[in-house]
C-alpha cells in the first residue's frame, strides 16, 4: 500500500493504538522534546503554529492555553473533549482508535504546557469499543513509563482517566461537559468564569479536543512554522475533513486547511454519485448554514467560511445532491437539536421543540406559507439568547436553509412538493 | 464605584453589583423569573435579556456585573422584542389555563403578558403534556405543565432547606420538576417553594380554590409561632366570608426582613394561624357553675371577677397571675401595671416548659415557641420555668386563694396529676386566653381574649427586636385584647389606665421601661428596631419589597 499523505492519516493506517508502531514512526520522541523545554516555550511554539480548536469553535489553541493562571493555588486539568456528536462528524473515533498513542503524546505535552498532572478523556457513551481501545494504550503507556509517576523518565507526573458519557449532544459543550464529569446533569454553566480560570471542580481547566491535540506532537517535532505554513494566514496545518451524504467516496480526508471545498468533494471525495448536480452542501456539521453548488470554491477554513455566514465547524462536510428534500433534511436536522436540548434556558427548550414540530407539519403537507416566516422569526428568538452555543447550533441551520434555499420551503408551504422549475412561474404569477 | 447609564440614567453603585440589581436601584424594573435576590444566580429563563453597547449579544441583567462606563438599554427595541419572544416561548407549552389555575392574580406569566406579551400568538401546534395536580409533599402541589422550569424551587431546597428534594428530570422541552424518586418534599420550610414560583406551578395544598387572591387583603404582621418573630403578611378574605370555609384568614405569606427572615418563614409558622377561626374560640366572657360554662356580659364577669379578687385581698389572702409570653409588650406592661399597683403583685412567672422538647433547627426555627419571651424579660417578669413550678407547688399547698391564668394549657408543662392537685386547692381560678383547652376548662370565670391577627402590637424577639404587628382582622365576637380586658378590671378596683390605643401603651412603655426609650410605632417601620441596650435604640432602613412591578 502507497504511503498515505498527511500527519495523522499516515498514523491511523499503520495502527498506531499499539505502541510499538508508534515508536516505529517516531513516537513520544516530541513529547521528550517538550518535556525538556519550559512550558511557556511549548505554548509560544503552539501558538506560533495557528492551531486553532478542531472540535469546531476554532479558538486558537495556544491563546487558549495561555489563559491558565500562573502558579495557581489550585490544582490545573486537561479535559480531552472525544464527545464527538455533532451529526456528519466521525474523525476523532478513527484517532482513538488507530493513532491512540498519538492522543496520548498530545495530552502529555499539553498538560506539561498549562501545569496539570491530571488530565480526563470525556468519551461520548456509544464510543464503547473506543474507549475499550483507549484504555488499553493509556494502559499500555503506563506499562512503559510513558504516563505516571515519572512521564518519560521524567520529573514530570501525569495520570489520565478515561470517563464515559451517557450520551447526550449537549456534553460535548465544554462546561456541559464539566458538569457530567463531576458527575452532574449536563447543563451548561454561565460564562464568565471561563473553564481555564474556573472549570473542573472549580480549578482552572483547559478542554481541548482530541484532533486538536493529536496535532500537538508534530507541532513539537517539526517546529510551528512548519505547521503553519500548510495552512493560511491566522489558521495552520492540515485536518480532517469528514465527507458523507452523496459522494462516491464517503470518509475521512486528510487536507490542508486552504483546500476548497469543491475539491475535497470532487477530487478526494470522488464526486457525486450518477454525475448529479449538488443542490446544498453542510461545510462544518449539522449546525453550519448550508452553501449553494456556485459557492463550493471557497478553502473549507474557519475565517474563509465565516464570512459566507456559515462555519467551518468540526469538519464534517455533507454533501446533497439536487433530488434531496431540503425540508426533509431540516426537520431531521432540528429533530436533533429539538432531542438533544438540555432544557435549561427557555429559548432552546421551547423553540427548538416549535421549530420540530412546525416543520413536521410541513413535511405532513399542512404548511402554511407563514410557517417559514414564523421559523425564520423563531430561530432568530433563539440566535444568541441562549446560555450555550447549542441554541445557536440549531437556530443556524434554519436560518440558513431559509436564506439560501426559502424557495424549497416555500413551495412545500405552498404546493406540498419540493421545489422544480414549475414553481418559479407560478409564484411570479401569483 | 462604577458609574454605568441604565436607560439614559446615569447612576452610581456599588462593586460586584449586577446590572438587574443596579437598574431595581435606579427604579427601573427587569422582569424576571429565575432570579431571585435570596438564591444563586443562574441564568436560565433569559427574559432579563437587555442590550449593553459594546457587546455583540444581548446580556442577561440578573448576571452581568455592571463595569465602570457600561451603557445599559433596557427598553431597546432589540432588549423588548427578545423579552417579547422569551415570553412567548414560555408560553409555547402552557396550558394557558388562568381560569382554573389557583395562581392567577399573583402570575408573572399574567403580570409580563399584559406588560409586553405579543396578543397575537402565532403558537398553533399541539402541546407538550405533563404530570398534573401531583401532590409532591404535604403542603405543595405540582402542575407540571404550568412550570417554566426556572428552578427557583430546585434553588431554594438546595441553598435554603438544603434538603435537595426536587430535580428536573428529562431533557429539552420534556424537562420536568419532579421530587427525585422516593422523595417527597417534606422539610420545614416546603412551603416557600410556593412562594418564590413566579407560575402556577406550586400551589399551597391548604389555600388552593379557597378564595381568589384579588379578594385578599394584606396586613404586615409578626409570626408568633417562636421567638424568631419571622416577619409575615396575614392575607384576609373578610368581604366574601362564605368562601375559604367560613376562614377569615386565607394564609401567611413572609414578609422581607434581611434582619429576622430574608425572604422565608417555616410551615410551622405559616400554618400556625388555624386557631384564629377554630371552633375553639372562646367568643364570649364564661362563668362556670355546676361544672357548666353560662355566658355572661363582660360588665358582669368583671363585676364578678372584681368582687371575688378584691374579698381575696381584704381578707389578706393571696392573689396569683402566671402571665404568658404568648401575649405582645402591650398586653405585658398592661399586666405589670395591673399586678404591680392593683394587685400589689410583684413576682409574675409567665414560663412554661413543655414536657417534650419542641423541634428547632440552627435557622429559623426556635426552641422557644414563644414569640414575647424576651419582651416579658425586659418588662420584668419572671420567665424561668421554675417560678411556675414554685407558683403550683403554692397552691398545693393552700396558699394561694385566686390565680389568674393568662393563655396557658399547663397539662403541656405539667403532668395531669401536679395541675390538677394544685388548680384544686385553688378558690377560683380565672382563666384568660383565646382558645378552650384543659387548663380553660377548670377556671370558674374564663375571659375572652383575642388573637395576635386580631389586635395592634408588638413582640421582642430573641435578638431583642422589637417588631410591629397590626390587625388584621376584628376581634371574634366579644374578645378583647388583653390589655383591654386589663384596664377594664384595673377600673373596677378604681385604677384609671389612660389607654385607648395599644399605641398608647407602648407610647407609655416606652417612656418608663429603659429598654424600650426613644421606640414608637412610626419608628419601629417595617423591620422592627433592637433593644435599647446602650442607649439609642437602632434602626434599620426603608424596606425593598421583592417582586414589586414597577409598571409603565
Amino acid at each position: 500500500m502507497a504511503e498515505t499523505q498527511g500527519i495523522l492519516m499516515p498514523l491511523i493506517q499503520s495502527e498506531c493504538q499499539i505502541l510499538k508502531n508508534y515508536r516505529d514512526r517516531g513516537g513520544y520522541e516530541a513529547a521528550k522534546k517538550a518535556l525538556s523545554m519550559t512550558p511557556d516555550e511549548v505554548i509560544q511554539e503552539v501558538q506560533a503554529s495557528n492551531l486553532r480548536g478542531l472540535g469546531g469553535a476554532g479558538f486558537p489553541t495556544g491563546r487558549k492555553w495561555a489563559f491558565v493562571p500562573k502558579n495557581s493555588p489550585k490544582p490545573v486539568y486537561l479535559v480531552v473533549n472525544c464527545d464527538e456528536s455533532e451529526p456528519g462528524t466521525f474523525k476523532d473515533k478513527y484517532i482513538i482508535t488507530k493513532a491512540t498513542h498519538a492522543l496520548i503524546e498530545g495530552i502529555i505535552i499539553a498538560s506539561y504546557a498549562i501545569g496539570a498532572h491530571t488530565a480526563y478523556i470525556y468519551i461520548r457513551g456509544e464510543y464503547v469499543r473506543q474507549a475499550e481501545v483507549l484504555e488499553q494504550a493509556i494502559q499500555e503507556a503506563y506499562d512503559n513509563g510513558i504516563l505516571g509517576k515519572k512521564v518519560l523518565g521524567k520529573d514530570y507526573a501525569l495520570d489520565v482517566y478515561v470517563h464515559r458519557g451517557a450520551g447526550a449532544y449537549i456534553c460535548g459543550e465544554e462546561t456541559a461537559l464539566l458538569e457530567s464529569l463531576e458527575g452532574k446533569k449536563g447543563w451548561p454553566r454561565m460564562k464568565p468564569p471561563f473553564p481555564a480560570i474556573e472549570g473542573l471542580f472549580r480549578c482552572p481547566t483547559i478542554v481541548n479536543n482530541v484532533e486538536t491535540l493529536s496535532y500537538v506532537p508534530f507541532i513539537i517535532k517539526n517546529g510551528a512554522r512548519w505547521f503553519a505554513e500548510m495552512g493560511t494566514e491566522r489558521s495552520g496545518g492540515m485536518r480532517l475533513y469528514c465527507v458523507s451524504g452523496h459522494v462516491n467516496k464517503p470518509g475521512v480526508y486528510e487536507l490542508p486547511v486552504t483546500t476548497t471545498l469543491r475539491e475535497i468533494i470532487y477530487e478526494h471525495a470522488g464526486g457525486v454519485p450518477g454525475n448529479k448536480k449538488i443542490k446544498a452542501v453542510v461545510p462544518g456539521g449539522s449546525s453550519s448554514p448550508p452553501l449553494r453548488p456556485e459557492e463550493l470554491d471557497v478553502p473549507a477554513e474557519f475565517d474563509a467560511l465565516m464570512k459566507l455566514g456559515t462555519m467551518a465547524g468540526s469538519g464534517g462536510i455533507i454533501v446533497m445532491d439536487e433530488d434531496t428534500c431540503l425540508l426533509e433534511i431540516l426537520t431531521v436536522t432540528t429533530h436533533f437539536y429539538h432531542h438533544e436540548s438540555c432544557g435549561q434556558c427557555t429559548p432552546c427548550r421551547e423553540g427548538t421543540g416549535w421549530m420540530d414540530k412546525i416543520l413536521h407539519r410541513m413535511l405532513h403537507g399542512e404548511g402554511r406559507i407563514e410557517d417559514v416566516d414564523h421559523l425564520e422569526e423563531i430561530a432568530n428568538g433563539i440566535m444568541g439568547n441562549t446560555i450555550c452555543p447549542l441554541g445557536d447550533a440549531a437556530a443556524m441551520p434554519v436560518l440558513g436553509y431559509l436564506k439560501r434555499f426559502r424557495e424549497e420551503f416555500e413551495s412545500h408551504a405552498l404546493y406540498k412538493k419540493c421545489f422544480d422549475g414549475e414553481f418559479a412561474e407560478l409564484k411570479a404569477a401569483s | 464605584m462604577p458609574t454605568i447609564t441604565i436607560d439614559g440614567k446615569e447612576l452610581t453603585v456599588d462593586e460586584g453589583k449586577t446590572v438587574i440589581q443596579a437598574a431595581e436601584e435606579a427604579g427601573i424594573y427587569i422582569p424576571r423569573y429565575c432570579y431571585h435576590p435570596g438564591l444563586r444566580i443562574v441564568g436560565q429563563c433569559r427574559i432579563c435579556l437587555v442590550e449593553i453597547e459594546k457587546m455583540p449579544k444581548l446580556q442577561v441583567a440578573c448576571y452581568t456585573r455592571v463595569q465602570d462606563g457600561m451603557v445599559v438599554h433596557v427598553n431597546s427595541e432589540k432588549a423588548k422584542r427578545a423579552r417579547q419572544q422569551v415570553l412567548e416561548f414560555l408560553l409555547v407549552n402552557h396550558p394557558i389555563d388562568c381560569p382554573v389555575c389557583d395562581q392567577a392574580g399573583e402570575c408573572y406569566l399574567q403580570e409580563y403578558y399584559m406588560q409586553f406579551g405579543l396578543y397575537d400568538p402565532k403558537m398553533i401546534e399541539d402541546k407538550n403534556k405533563k404530570h398534573k395536580a401531583v401532590p409532591v409533599g404535604p403542603h405543595v402541589m405540582l402542575d407540571s405543565e404550568r412550570c417554566i422550569l426556572c428552578t427557583r424551587c430546585v434553588r431554594f431546597c438546595d441553598e435554603i432547606s438544603k434538603t435537595s428534594e426536587l430535580g428536573v428530570f428529562n431533557r429539552g422541552d420534556r424537562s420536568e420538576l419532579l421530587p427525585y424518586p422516593g422523595k417527597t418534599l417534606d422539610n420545614p420550610y416546603s412551603a416557600n417553594v410556593v412562594d418564590i414560583c413566579p407560575v402556577g406551578a406550586l400551589t399551597e395544598r391548604d389555600f388552593r380554590f379557597k378564595v381568589r387572591v384579588w379578594y385578599l387583603d394584606e396586613t404586615k404582621s409578626v409570626c408568633p409561632g417562636c421567638a424568631t418573630g419571622c416577619n409575615i403578611e396575614i392575607h384576609t378574605s373578610k368581604a366574601r366570608p362564605y368562601k375559604n370555609e367560613g376562614r377569615r384568614i386565607a394564609r401567611l405569606k413572609p414578609r422581607y426582613n434581611p434582619e429576622v427572615n430574608d425572604y422565608w418563614i417555616c410551615d410551622y409558622g405559616r400554618y400556625g394561624f388555624l386557631f384564629v377561626d377554630d371552633d375553639s374560640r372562646i367568643q364570649q366572657p364564661l362563668v362556670q357553675k355546676d361544672g357548666q360554662f353560662n355566658e355572661v356580659e363582660w360588665d358582669n364577669a368583671l363585676y364578678m371577677i372584681h368582687g371575688v379578687l378584691n374579698q381575696a385581698l381584704e381578707n389578706g389572702k393571696s392573689v396569683r397571675i402566671l402571665g404568658s409570653p404568648q401575649m405582645s409588650n402591650e398586653d405585658l406592661y398592661a399586666l405589670k401595671r395591673f399586678g404591680n399597683e392593683v394587685l400589689e403583685i410583684h413576682d409574675i412567672p409567665v414560663t412554661v416548659k413543655p414536657l417534650e422538647k419542641p423541634y428547632s433547627d440552627d435557622f429559623l426555627i426556635r426552641e422557644d415557641k414563644n414569640p414575647n419571651t424576651r419582651g416579658a424579660a425586659l418588662l420584668g417578669f419572671d420567665t424561668d420555668h421554675a417560678a411556675t413550678e414554685k407558683l403550683l407547688a403554692d397552691c398545693r399547698n393552700g396558699g394561694v386563694h385566686s390565680l389568674i391564668i393568662f393563655h396557658h394549657d399547663l397539662f403541656k408543662g405539667f403532668a395531669a396529676e401536679d395541675v390538677r392537685s394544685a388548680l384544686d386547692k385553688v378558690e377560683t381560678v380565672i382563666f384568660v386566653g383565646s382558645n378552650m383547652q384543659p387548663t380553660a376548662e377548670l377556671a370558674t370565670y374564663i375571659l375572652p381574649a383575642c388573637t395576635w391577627a386580631e389586635k395592634d402590637g408588638t413582640f421582642t424577639n430573641h435578638a431583642g427586636r422589637v417588631q410591629k404587628f397590626d390587625a388584621a382582622v376584628d376581634p371574634l365576637e366579644n374578645s378583647l385584647p388583653e390589655w383591654k380586658i386589663l384596664r377594664r378590671l384595673a377600673k373596677q378596683f378604681g385604677h384609671a389606665f389612660a389607654y385607648f390605643e395599644a399605641e398608647d401603651v407602648f407610647r407609655d412603655m416606652a417612656k418608663k421601661v429603659p429598654a424600650f426609650a426613644g421606640m414608637s410605632y412610626r419608628a419601629l417601620g417595617d423591620r422592627g428596631m433592637v433593644i435599647n441596650e446602650n442607649g439609642r435604640p437602632s434602626q434599620q432602613a426603608e424596606v425593598k419589597e421583592e417582586l414589586t412591578v414597577v409598571s409603565k
